[in-house]
Parts: structure tokens; sequence; C-alpha cells
């Protein structure tokens, strides 16, 4: 089960593991991680998953879709690395993965 | 926080979900206990009429949080067990097992149940309504290409659940009592727009029709209308609505009225062990000012968090603009804000010919609504403009010259 690390806005990092398949957002929410909500359950609709890919591992996850762009365009916190967890698949490729959440989902 | 303290969840959907762990993270070092009356933990309930029915999700992938995680947080469900009675003197809540549960505060996440038909017929196999895993697992085994399915009920439960059989080769008839197709949850020009792409898609909508029988004898083989039309079916879902969950409340004396009351603390007043979240409660929103009963996840899932502070004495209270999501074809539809009350409605963008539009609601002057299809920027920013009670004028909503981004500056 790959290993994925979130760091708070304070700098705090929590661990946990997450099998393949399951997005990043349901690794958060099955472990209590705050700051990330996931209200609607993975179908691009809420924004409340936003995470902040660590500059490493963008070029693993990939971008934001575009529909992911157009609902995380308005995010106080919009940066160039930012998706929405639920959209990102966990792979065998993202073993130690790493992100960050924003503030504003706390 | 004191560890031999029991706290009880009674229903196990959206806001038990998201109470219990919540509760955890309060600081509750007691037992939690989920006492619900399904087969398995929470799972969602959105995609039941649209990825799960379609094939493309299985029940595992609907689960919130794997059993594995409520094990971890040390929640204890009590699966396939209903709660019969609550006897608030003694704190106990009766299970339908005879056992009794004694509890030190206790959560009412009982949510609601579908609206039944009751005519003629009614109980024929093929009959199906939409709300539980159990149900969409017996729709799935009725679908069959080349078909036809009847959906009784223009809301979104009827108009989602005729995206997919559609999707999936069975011709769909549906029958609304009123005059359009979402009545009661949108304005003339949207349910015009959902009609004209239902049709598009090759959905036959039929208006102003009542059903007063099913025919059949081991199946059912039509709906028959008081008008007299007869719509042939080998599958009938219906779709009219809920009723809130909220016998068990009243049973032991809490107020009632077409929901749990409680207050902004999701508190209900009469008892300060109790709480309730979720569809089954009628509660007061600080944002609009108006007590409302809600019938959606955010709603559930936001109350949940409140409701579980209460419970460890801490106050959070319960203030979010309502919003509601719906797929259907290559339509997102995110609502936000309250559209049953408005004189006016502006469009944005090309309702007429195009899959992308927003509909804002007015009330004297104020925005108190948007329908965003396809419009995922517009739809953030009204979240942000009815959070925040800042708007801009009809006319600058409806200008698409005006971008959502430079809009955002103009209500900063």
């Amino acid at each position: 089960m790959p290993l994925i690390t979130y760091i708070d806005h304070n700098g705090n990092a929590f661990e946990a593991d997450v099998p393949v398949g399951d997005s990043v957002m349901q690794g958060a929410v099955d472990n209590m991680i705050d700051g990330i909500i996931g209200e609607c359950g993975g179908a691009c609709a809420c924004a409340t998953c936003h995470c902040i890919v660590d500059n490493s591992w963008i070029e693993k996850t990939g971008p934001a879709s575009e529909e992911e762009q157009l609902m995380l365009e308005l995010s106080a916190e919009i940066q160039e690395n930012s998706r929405l967890s639920c959209q990102i698949e966990v792979t065998e490729e993202l073993e130690g993965l790493v992100v960050h959440m924003p503030q504003s989902q706390y | 926080m004191k560890s031999d303290l029991t706290a009880v969840i009674i229903g196990g959907s959206h806001a038990a979900s998201q109470l219990a762990p919540r509760l955890r993270q309060e600081g509750w070092e007691g037992r939690i206990i989920v006492v619900s009356d399904e087969q398995q933990v929470a799972y969602h309930r959105p995609p039941l009429s649209k990825t799960y029915l379609s094939g493309e999700k299985t029940a595992e992938d609907l689960l919130i949080r794997k059993p594995a995680a409520y094990k971890k947080l040390n929640i204890e469900w009590l699966l396939n067990t209903r709660a019969e009675s609550i006897d608030r003197d003694n704190k106990a809540v009766f299970l339908c097992s005879g056992d009794k549960l004694k509890y030190d505060k206790l959560a009412l996440c009982t949510g609601a149940r579908v609206r039944k038909i009751n005519i003629a017929g009614a109980s024929l196999p093929g009959i199906h309504y939409l709300r539980n895993l159990a149900d969409a697992k017996n729709i799935r085994q009725d679908i069959k290409y080349g078909g036809r399915a009847v959906i009784i009920g223009g809301g979104y439960i009827g108009l989602e659940t005729a995206a997919l059989l559609r999707k999936l080769g069975m011709s769909v008839d549906i029958l609304v009592h009123s005059h359009r197709i979402l009545r009661r949850v949108t304005a003339a020009q949207v349910s015009d727009f959902f009609t004209r792409v239902h049709t598009e898609e090759g959905v036959q909508i039929h208006t102003n029709e009542i059903p007063d029988a099913f025919e059949g004898d081991d199946w059912v083989k039509s709906v028959d209308c008081a008008s007299g039309k007869r719509f042939l079916a080998d599958l009938v879902i219906i779709g009219i609505g809920v009723i809130p969950n909220t016998e068990l409340a009243e049973a032991c004396g809490l107020p009632v009225d077409d929901g749990i009351i409680v207050d902004e603390y999701a508190a209900t007043e009469e008892d300060r062990d109790i709480v309730a979240a979720g569809d089954c409660t009628r509660h007061p929103n600080g944002i609009f000012n108006r007590i409302l009963r809600l019938e959606s996840v955010p709603n559930a899932t936001e109350q949940a968090i409140t409701a579980a502070a209460t419970i460890c004495g801490k106050i959070k209270p319960y203030k979010s603009v309502p919003w509601f999501w719906s797929d259907q074809y290559d339509l997102k539809l995110q609502m936000v804000g309250l559209n049953d009350d408005y004189d006016k409605v502006i469009i944005r963008g090309d309702i007429e010919n195009s899959h992308s539009f927003v509909a804002w609601y007015f009330n004297r002057g104020k925005l108190v609504a948007a329908d965003c299809v396809n419009r995922p920027l517009e739809f953030r920013l009204a979240q942000q403009m009815l959070r925040n009670n800042k708007s801009l004028s009809p006319e600058e909503l409806a200008d698409e010259s005006l971008e959502a981004r430079q809009m955002l500056e103009l209500i900063k």
C-alpha cells in the first residue's frame, strides 16, 4: 500500500497507507486527516478536497483536468500544483507521494 | 472527557458517518455506537442513481469510510438493527432485538424514507423506489436493454435515473403530476432546459399525468393514468419525494414539525443530551434567517460536525449556504442557495441552445440562489457571494463579457 504524506498549513505531516485504486481524498477521509473534506464523495462537485501536490511529485500525478481547474480557479489558495484530491487515483507509482493542504478547508 | 460515557447514534448514513469520527476529533473518549438498519456501514447515496446504477461503481466503492477506518477509531456499528424506542428518563434506546442500549448522549440521524404510492397493483414485481443500496441493487437486476421503463416523478431522482436508463438502452417515459418537471426545485426556464435535453436524448416526458393503477399478473405491465392513458412498462421507478423519519423523536416527546426541531447547535431544546443531524431535522439557517428542512448530503455532513461539537460541550454553530448537485448526461448541475422564494430570474449564457448557463434567483433585488449547469466557476462565485452576503447586480451577473474571476474581484 503506497504511503502518502499529507502536510497541513502549519507544516504538520500525517502519513497514511492508502490502497491502490483509492483516491488521495479517500485516503485522507479514511484516516481522519483534517483539511480534506470530500463532501461530494469524489464527483468533482464541491472542491472541498483541494490539495497542492508537492513540486517533486507533480510530474507523476499530472496536472488538474479542465473540470478540476474550473472548480479550483476561484479558491483563495490556488497554486500551480493545485488538484482536487478526489481526482488523483493512488497507484504503486505514487508510493511516497506528498501533498499539502490549504488552510481554508479547516 | 470521561471514558466511561457512551454516545449512541441512531441511523447509519451520511450524517452518522461524519458525526461518529468527529466525536473522536472533538475529544470523546467513551464508547461510540452507531445503530443502523442497513446491512453495511455508511455509503454515498448520490451515486445510487448515477454511477452505481450504471455499473461503473461497486457497492464497496460507495463506502464513505471503510470498516477498518471506524475500527481504528473504536467506533462500533450495530448493523441490521432498528431502534424501536427511546426512554429519555432512563437514557436508553430499545432495539428490535429486545436489547437495551444505555446512552449519555444520543444523536438522531434517522434520515428520510421514500414517499410511497398507494394505488392498485403497487406491490407488483418490477416496481421500485430508490433510496437505499438494496433498492438500487434490485433496479440493476431489472434493467433490460431494449425494455421499457416508466418513471413516476419529475424530480432529480427521476431525471437522473431516466438519463441512466437511456444510456443503458431502455426506452423511458416520465410521468409528472404537475405541468412541468422539477417544479418544486427550480424555475420554469430551467425546467424547460431539462425538458429539452431529456427530449433530445429520447426521453418522453408526460406532464399532468396521475397514475391510478399498475396492471400486470406476476410482473408490472403498465401504468394506467387518471387521464385514461396507459404506459407500457417492464420496469417502473417511483421518485416522488421523501418523508423525514421523526417517529422515534416524536414518541419520546421531542418537538417535531415535518422534521425533528433543533437549534443552530443541532440540539433539541427539550433535551440537552439529544442532538439530531441530516435530512430528519428542521433547523435555523443563520445565513438566510429561515427555518429549513433540507434533503442533501452537504447538509447532513456539515450539521453532523456541529452536532458532534455540541455533544462534546463545544460551540460550533451550523451556518452554511445550502447546496446540491445532480449529474445527468453531460450536465453537471450545481445549485446553491434557496430558490423557493424569488421574484426574478436572470439567465447568464444560452439556455435555449447550449448546455452551459446559470440561472440567478433574486428576491427583492437580493441574490438568493443560483442554478449552474456546467458552470463550476459561477457556482463557486455564487457560493462566495451568498456566504458573504455580497452580490453583483442582475445586469452584471448576466453579462458574459464579465468573467467570473473579474466578478470575484468586484465583490472583494
